[in-house]
């Protein structure tokens, strides 16, 4: 019987359609739940996260899969940083935990909103067409917009979602205009077929304003100035596990629309994306590094510290090359590490009716435990980009990408703003070791928080010491083929 | 024996490891417990180091007791390390250092003893590590990664400005070290490669070996420190606790002149050449300038820490005359003097200015104050002590018989060879160096007794008399016998300057 279409090969996207049945099947057993009983949605969350893993890993053979009419694609990069997205979203919601509970905030709807968040993710880290990018970036940023006003009662949250929101979805028509732009000049939506088509013709007006506006949108999802003003303000209103969230993993999607869109889809158009993501390279480091230092919340310091790294991550896209895509892909791996260590240990000194987010709440951390003292002087470091912890060699890949194309001005300007952003680490860090502490109270977490927590700090310097696997993924997934 | 033993990954990871086991030790609050471990891994390491020294082959300039396996396989990094003459000096230097200091913080250390004893362990593993690596990339981790234990010790244990001293002390060798990071990776286009063995083969431009010079320059310059990048360094100095001192003085400043004589003058041959006026410049600078600002010095540290700059000042300058000597006697023995005259002062200058620190530490445990002002006639109440700062004090001007005069004497020569302006300048230094430090040593030692705090001190417990008179028998033993750290370098330096007068572009 013909059916007048073909049907696409599930299996390729079995990863996807698994996340959405679980978070559909939580969002249902959450409905029976007590508060109580509560953590089994927690628990179910965390085993649809898992079950994903395992199916992304059996799907992971062959190489790069075409379904749902070459609008869905599974390659290495997808699966790899698929497989990060699960890891850090797990682990969100592990540090998450106790946060929402004594802040009655833990309701399924964070769970619910998460899974389907990863989904949004997944496929946007899988797209392989402008309406794939634009679907997955939309059910990302509306689970996303909804969990920063979770805090219904905080005036801080709500504003944050507005501005969010607003912001947000005017980035996204803008992304959307820039996207029929390219249509209207190329007729198509697939990005395969879009590389074919510009590589054809000549350097066309109507391409030129529509690469222009989808780079706004992307410069607004990573959060590059001039279109970083969301930032510290949703950064600095949400309620801290939501924070760790939006500061973590969207960044991998956000990561992974750029290459899907620059480096597959407009490949040919390097020479005019390369000027403007220069631009938006050079300012974000400068203005996320300077104006960091201004700050005394250290969610809004960690916000600036985002963008200044959202600079870095951008010097390898904009060099065009294989080596520069698979920098950019280990460096927002590394900082996605590092940003879910540096929240998480804000969540950690939080407890009940207490947000530990200013500068002076690190105050002698030292003598309070000097374990998870040593923990955060590791990210620290790691976020300066001293070795031997693995944020120097993400700094490192994303410098030889750069210098490697003999762009070596940037290089220059760009170790130049790490020097100058060295300093609001090291302040974080005087007031851990050097300044005695204002508040003893011991530190309450649980016993899984404090786990978890040790082994991502540790993982940073043990990735320091040995980074040439991690970088060998990227390099595999991204390096050659471009 | 010892055939197949990686003495120098022992030399680096033993400390380190060292460090994490004193931190797992201080958990338990057994003061002693963590005081031993810290002692016996210290002492190990530096019996780990003596092989380097012994079973050396002084007739080969090449790498010995290599090591290489690939590490970071993407960028084709090594784990790639080695010695030559000019590397195991240093080496020793910094693991008989850090004995000392780990002895010298015994009692004094109250504050998180075992996190004190642990930055210096894992400090000492980081610096062998500077000095024995062969991979650009490994030198430059070791090299920055140093900077977070002695950060560290500066601002938990150090002096009341502490966390501006050590703040500044970071960004300012974190800002000059990213731009040999810079050079580091522009090198590798020109080469392909991260072996510095590789960089020494290599030809490449004039306008590419000036920009690399540059950017070597300003990471080696905040090191040594040259003037005027050198002003993190009283503060630093000032403020550190005593161990942090010595090793800041004795083994740190070196790093910055061993990358001069590792990377710059091999490297960047051609560049070195003719910018050789500009660093000579800035050393005499040092030499002069900075002794007579040492002069007016009231803080017993500060004075101490500019006499440093002023003989690390000698170092720089008997490593670039080479070229000089080179243009007007046409062989390569007399530029020899030079640069092994440098490398014999930075070997007794670890020591002397080591040992000052230990000294002024010394006073300092027992005062409380660094002023000179608040001292007069200490010979009378700490005879054993006034004697062997005394000398240390002789030392540190370059009194034949110590160590200090062998690599003074030289650089002077070399540098009369060189052009007699050079000579006279540096010669100069000898005056000043002892204006300052008699000076000094007759406001504080001698005299009469200036007031009540004086009268009360205490002479030299066992535990100061063992690290101030190791160091008094080293001190001695290289200046009236200098052969053997000479013959270890010889070759090297011939080698070294055989390439450093072929041009590379």
């Amino acid at each position: 019987m013909d059916l007048g279409f073909e049907l696409p090969n599930f299996m390729t996207a079995l990863p996807e359609i698994f996340v959405l049945v679980m978070a559909c099947v939580v969002l249902i057993v959450d409905l029976y739940l007590t508060d109580q009983r509560r953590t089994i949605t927690y628990h179910l969350s965390l085993a649809t996260l898992t079950g994903a893993a395992l199916l992304t890993v059996l799907t992971s053979g062959g190489g790069a899969a075409l379904t749902f009419s070459d609008t869905f694609i599974n390659d290495n990069m997808a699966r790899v940083l698929k497989l990060f997205i699960y890891l850090i979203t797990a682990v969100v919601f592990v540090y998450s935990r106790d946060y929402l509970v004594e802040r009655q905030l833990f309701k399924g709807e964070y769970f619910v909103l998460g899974l389907f968040g990863v989904l949004g993710m997944m496929v946007m880290v899988s797209a392989h067409s402008f309406l794939t990018v634009y679907l997955g970036l939309e059910l990302l940023s509306l689970c996303l917009y909804a969990m920063v006003a979770l805090q219904r009662d905080s005036v801080n949250a709500s504003e944050a979602a507005m501005k969010y929101f607003v912001l947000g979805a005017l980035s996204s028509g803008i992304l959307l205009y820039g996207m029929s732009m390219f249509y209207g000049a190329t007729g198509t939506l697939d990005l395969s077929a879009l590389r074919g088509a510009i590589a054809g013709s000549s350097h066309n007006l109507v391409l030129v304003f529509g690469v222009a506006f989808i780079i706004v949108g992307l410069a607004f999802k990573l959060g590059a100035v001039p279109f970083h003003m969301w930032i510290p303000d949703v950064y600095h209103g949400a309620p801290t596990s939501v924070t760790l969230y939006i500061s973590t993993v969207p960044k991998i999607a956000a990561f992974a629309m750029t290459i899907r869109l620059l480096a597959d889809g407009m490949q040919g158009l390097h020479d005019q994306w390369q000027h403007m993501l220069v631009i938006l390279a050079v300012l974000s480091m400068i203005i996320g590094n300077i104006v960091a230092i201004a700050q005394s919340n250290i969610k809004r310091m960690l916000a600036y510290s985002t963008i200044a790294h959202v600079g870095f991550l951008l010097l390898g896209v904009l060099t065009g090359t294989g080596e520069g895509y698979a920098a950019s892909m280990f460096y927002v791996i590394v900082y996605a590490l590092m940003s879910m260590g540096g929240f998480g240990m804000i969540i950690l000194l939080s407890r009940a009716g207490f947000e530990a987010d200013r500068l002076e709440d690190f105050k002698g951390l030292n003598q309070r435990s000097p374990w998870f003292a040593a923990m955060m002087l590791i990210l620290m470091f790691s976020m300066a980009g001293v070795p031997p912890t693995v944020g120097f060699y993400a700094k490192l890949s994303v410098l030889k990408a750069v210098i490697d194309v003999h762009m070596v001005w940037i290089a220059v300007i760009a170790v130049i703003m790490s020097v100058i952003g060295a300093y609001y680490y090291l302040r974080v860090i005087k007031l851990m070791y050097f300044d005695a502490a204002e508040d003893s109270t011991p530190l309450q977490a649980s016993a899984d928080m404090r786990l978890v927590m040790s082994a991502n700090g540790l993982a940073i310097l043990l990735l320091g010491i040995l980074p040439g696997p991690l970088m060998g993924v990227c390099a595999v997934a991204l390096g050659a083929g471009h | 024996m010892l055939a197949g033993v990686p003495l120098l990954s022992l030399a680096i990871w033993l400390p380190i490891i060292g460090g994490v086991a004193v931190l797992f030790a201080g958990a338990r609050e057994n003061q002693n417990a963590v005081r031993w471990t810290a002692l016996i891994f210290a002492v190990v390491t530096f019996i780990f180091t003596i092989p380097l020294f012994t079973d050396f082959d002084r007739s080969s300039y090449s790498m010995q007791f290599v090591e290489n396996v690939p590490w970071i396989t993407p960028f084709n990094i090594n784990y790639h390390l080695g010695v030559d003459g000019i590397s195991v000096p240093l080496i020793l230097l910094t693991s008989l250092m850090t004995v000392l200091v780990i002895i010298a913080g015994w009692e004094v250390i109250q504050y998180k003893l075992a996190q004190y004893m642990a930055a210096f362990l894992i400090m000492e593993g980081l610096m062998i590590g500077v000095f024995c690596a062969l991979d650009a990339i490994l030198f430059y981790v070791f090299w920055e990664g140093m900077l977070i234990p002695m950060f560290l010790i500066i601002g938990m244990w150090g002096g009341p400005r502490r966390v501006y001293a050590t703040i500044k002390f970071f960004l300012y060798t974190f800002l000059g070290s990213v731009f040999l990071l810079v050079a580091i990776l522009y090198l590798r286009i020109q080469t392909g490669s991260f072996n510095i063995l590789e960089y020494y083969d290599a030809s490449i431009g004039l306008t590419a070996q000036i920009l690399i010079f540059f950017a070597f320059l300003i990471a080696f310059a905040v090191k040594v420190p040259m003037w005027p990048v050198h002003t993190w360094l009283p503060d630093a100095h000032v403020e550190a606790p005593t161990g942090g001192s010595v090793i800041l003085a004795a083994i740190m400043l070196k790093m910055g002149a061993y990358g001069f004589v590792r990377y710059t003058l091999p490297i960047v041959p051609d560049a070195s050449h003719s910018l050789d006026w500009l660093i000579i410049t800035l050393s005499l600078v040092a030499v002069v300038y900075i002794a007579m600002v040492a002069l007016v010095q009231e803080d017993l540290k500060k004075l101490v820490a500019y006499s440093s700059i002023s003989h690390m000042g000698f170092v720089t300058l008997g490593f670039f005359i080479v070229f000089s000597i080179f243009d007007t006697t046409g062989n390569t023995d007399d530029a020899a003097l030079g640069v092994e005259g440098a490398l014999v002062q930075m070997i007794s200058h670890g020591f002397v200015s080591g040992a000052l620190f230990l000294c002024v530490g010394v006073i300092y445990d027992r005062m409380h104050t660094r002023q000179i002002g608040d001292y007069g006639g200490v010979v009378n109440t700490m005879p054993v002590f006034a004697s062997l700062m005394v000398i240390f004090a002789l030392a540190n001007v370059g009194l034949p018989g110590t160590s200090g005069f062998v690599g003074e004497f030289m650089v002077i020569l070399g540098s009369f060879k060189a052009n007699f302006w050079f000579g006279l300048l540096a010669a100069t230094s000898l005056i000043l160096g002892a204006a300052y430090t008699l000076w000094m040593i007759k406001r504080v030692v001698f005299g009469k007794v200036a007031n009540d705090n004086v009268a009360a001190l205490t002479d030299l417990n066992r535990r100061e008399t063992l690290v101030l008179g190791t160091l008094i028998g080293l001190v001695l033993v290289v200046g009236l016998w200098p052969a053997p750290l000479i013959d270890i370098m010889q070759a090297s330096v011939q080698h070294l300057l055989e390439e450093v007068v072929k041009s590379k572009i």
